[in-house]
């Protein structure tokens, strides 16, 4: 059998007039854990149900394990297991009973059934809640029993969407560290995360979707080192210090990107603290009046701002869009949006190539 | 530790050949029986549901028989044995909300994605909840609506069979009827649209019915719909059965009439629903 679990070529799928996928390529290995990253509305979930058959692609051609989605179902299902972005647990059931019944539309027997329910039970600590119902559980426990009820299949491919989202930060951790002990027992995992953090410490592989492509792929240290990149940002005192800013930063460094109720400009710094003295030296010479001179090391988001054009977490974005007090000139972040898209194709090209 | 625990990617392969006929068959057996069992168990966590479904029906009943009763005039028959028939067809139907919003809860909820994803039978889903609701706890309301007749004075007055065979054909009606309601509840989505959805269209068919007055009352417009609409056809065949005949405006064609009610409902039911379901994402 190939190396590949889950192949990918071309999928697209729309919803009425939005595109939800777009032409999406790719190609996960075995054993790996696989993470698609992207804001919400990517397209993620959508992938996520074609992969897993309860969508069909209107192009393109998927298989798992071997299995044409489309045309092989029967035989994939009992291979694959998926834990969705909703716990998708019987709230009136308990966490046992969730558990056997899972076990029993796999079609295992009765006794087989309850025995799997506990194994998973105890490896997901929850042994002392499997007699109470689901609805009495917090929201992680819930995650977790999703989990687990994925796991009763002993599928050969999960499929985990979002795991995380919505879970507090305790609870995040230690679900982290229970997709990482399932990883160390050789199982292929598909996860998909609006986190980069989430996505840089589970995934083995990254691809970056956003508007239903796949925008950027490789390991976490691939995508940072191509994008990771300092910055001059260089906050002045009057919106008419801008234009004279610009105008002075000129061939220092990168283009310069303006937000301008912020009155901030920032410029890549290829060449780091030279970049920046520069910068200072022609701004002085220029008469600017500033109030914030700095060099700035690109965080994880902001690799992924520069990859998509926006924000990793839809809830940031909205937060900048609505409110004035976020500062960003939308039109100057939707100009920086196509360089930047432009930019990761191109990077893409020559990871593929 | 197990090789359960050691998680996913360890298991070993599957057989690649599909399952026999015999098997799938098998299969989808127990995934109905399994999908009937957890709707089942939702009435067992939650006594309230059952308690207040049964509560209304209840009412219904006192109502008619007390408020209303005195006031109609069914000749050959007393009101309370005229009214229970009717009171029957009812609880089922109005039951058969329940259906409607508990598909439309899996489906808000993403359980459905679940049981999609699993190598279960796609019908199972469906066939559990209306055995579950259409059928399982419609004869447990039945039975409770019953005992509550008889304490009031209701009596089956033909044979043991006949009094059977009323039952059957309630719960055959209130089974093929939970069809429509599982088709609603596939095509609202969401619970409370689902509540109102599930509901309103039963109202008129129930009231403007042979199941709580004579249709020789009514105007001649609605009487000409009240004559021949599968409730009252269905309310008369087993008004038949439970007076043994002796009811005004029954007769054996009903009971015939009121099964091929219900066989076409499941026959054009089962289908569109079956349909939704594979659509419904």
């Amino acid at each position: 059998m190939s190396d590949t679990a889950i192949h990918a070529q071309g999928v697209r799928k729309s919803f009425g007039s939005v595109q939800a996928l777009d032409g999406v390529s790719l190609d996960a290995p075995r054993g790996k854990v696989f993470g698609l990253l992207g804001p919400n509305g990517a397209g993620k979930t959508t992938l996520v149900r074609i992969l897993t058959t309860l969508l069909v692609p209107d192009e393109g051609e998927a298989t798992v394990l071997g299995h044409d989605v489309r045309t092989d179902r029967e035989a994939l299902r009992p291979r694959i297991g998926l834990a969705g972005q909703y716990a998708a647990v019987d709230e009136n059931l308990t966490g046992r009973e969730n558990l056997v019944m899972v076990g029993r539309l796999y079609h295992l027997g009765r006794r087989e059934a309850r025995r799997r329910a506990d194994e998973v039970l105890a490896r997901f600590q929850l042994e002392d809640a499997a007699g109470r119902t689901a609805k009495t559980y917090s929201g992680g426990m819930r995650r977790r029993l999703d989990l687990a009820a994925s796991l009763v299949g002993r599928p050969e491919v999960l499929f985990l969407d979002e795991p995380t989202t919505g879970l507090d930060p305790r609870s995040r951790r230690d679900m982290w560290a229970l997709i990482k002990e399932l990883v160390s027992g050789g199982a292929t995992l598909l996860l998909t995360t609006q986190y980069l953090e989430e996505a840089d410490v589970l995934a083995d592989r990254i691809a970056v979707v956003d508007h239903g492509r796949v925008i950027a792929e490789g390991t976490s240290d691939e995508l940072k080192a191509r994008l990771a990149r300092d910055y001059v940002e260089v906050g002045v005192e009057r919106p008419d210090d801008l234009g004279r800013a610009v105008d002075a930063l000129e061939d220092v460094g990168g283009e310069a990107q303006v937000e301008r109720e912020a009155l901030r400009v920032s410029l890549p710094a290829p060449n780091g603290a030279r970049t920046l003295l520069e910068a200072v030296r022609r701004l002085d010479a220029a008469d600017v009046g500033l109030v914030d001179v700095g060099l700035r090391r690109p965080s994880l988001d902001e690799v992924f701002l520069a990859l998509t054009g926006h924000e990793a977490r839809e809830d940031q974005r909205e937060d900048q869009d609505g409110g004035q007090d976020g500062g960003q000139d939308p039109g100057g972040e939707r100009n920086a949006a196509h360089r930047d898209v432009g930019e990761g194709e191109a990077e893409r090209a020559e990871v593929t190539a | 530790m197990t090789d359960a625990t050691r998680g996913p990617g360890r298991s070993a392969p599957r057989g690649a050949a599909a399952p026999g006929l015999v098997a799938r068959l098998g299969h989808n057996v127990t995934d109905t029986v399994v999908m009937a069992q957890r709707n089942l168990l939702r009435y067992v966590r939650l006594p309230r549901l059952l308690m207040f479904s049964s509560i209304q029906p209840i009412m219904f009943v006192v109502l008619f028989a007390y408020v209303f009763g005195g006031a109609i005039r069914t000749p050959g028959v007393n009101y309370i044995d005229y009214l229970i028939p009717g009171i029957l067809i009812q609880t089922v139907l109005f039951g058969a909300t329940q259906t409607t919003t508990g598909l439309a809860d899996d489906l808000s909820k993403g359980i459905v994605d679940r049981f999609r994803s699993l190598p279960m039978a796609r019908s199972a889903v469906l066939a559990g909840r209306t055995l579950a609701d259409g059928l399982l706890r419609n004869l447990f309301t039945v039975g409770l609506m019953l005992a509550v007749g008889a304490i009031i004075g209701f009596r089956f007055q033909g044979s043991v069979w006949q009094a059977l065979a009323s039952i059957g054909v309630v719960a055959f009606f209130g089974y093929a009827f939970s069809w429509i309601s599982a088709l609603i509840g596939l095509l609202t989505r969401d619970p409370e649209t689902a509540q109102v959805a599930g509901f309103i269209w039963v109202f008129p068919l129930v009231f403007a019915s042979s199941a709580f007055v004579p249709v020789q009352t009514m105007p001649h417009w609605l009487r000409a719909f009240a004559k021949v609409q599968p409730i009252s056809v269905t309310v008369n065949g087993v008004r038949y059965l439970t007076s043994g005949g002796a009811a005004p405006g029954v007769a054996p064609a009903d009971v015939w009439q009121a099964l091929l009610w219900g066989a076409a409902i499941l026959l054009v039911f089962v289908p569109l629903a079956v349909l939704q379901y594979r659509r419904a994402v």
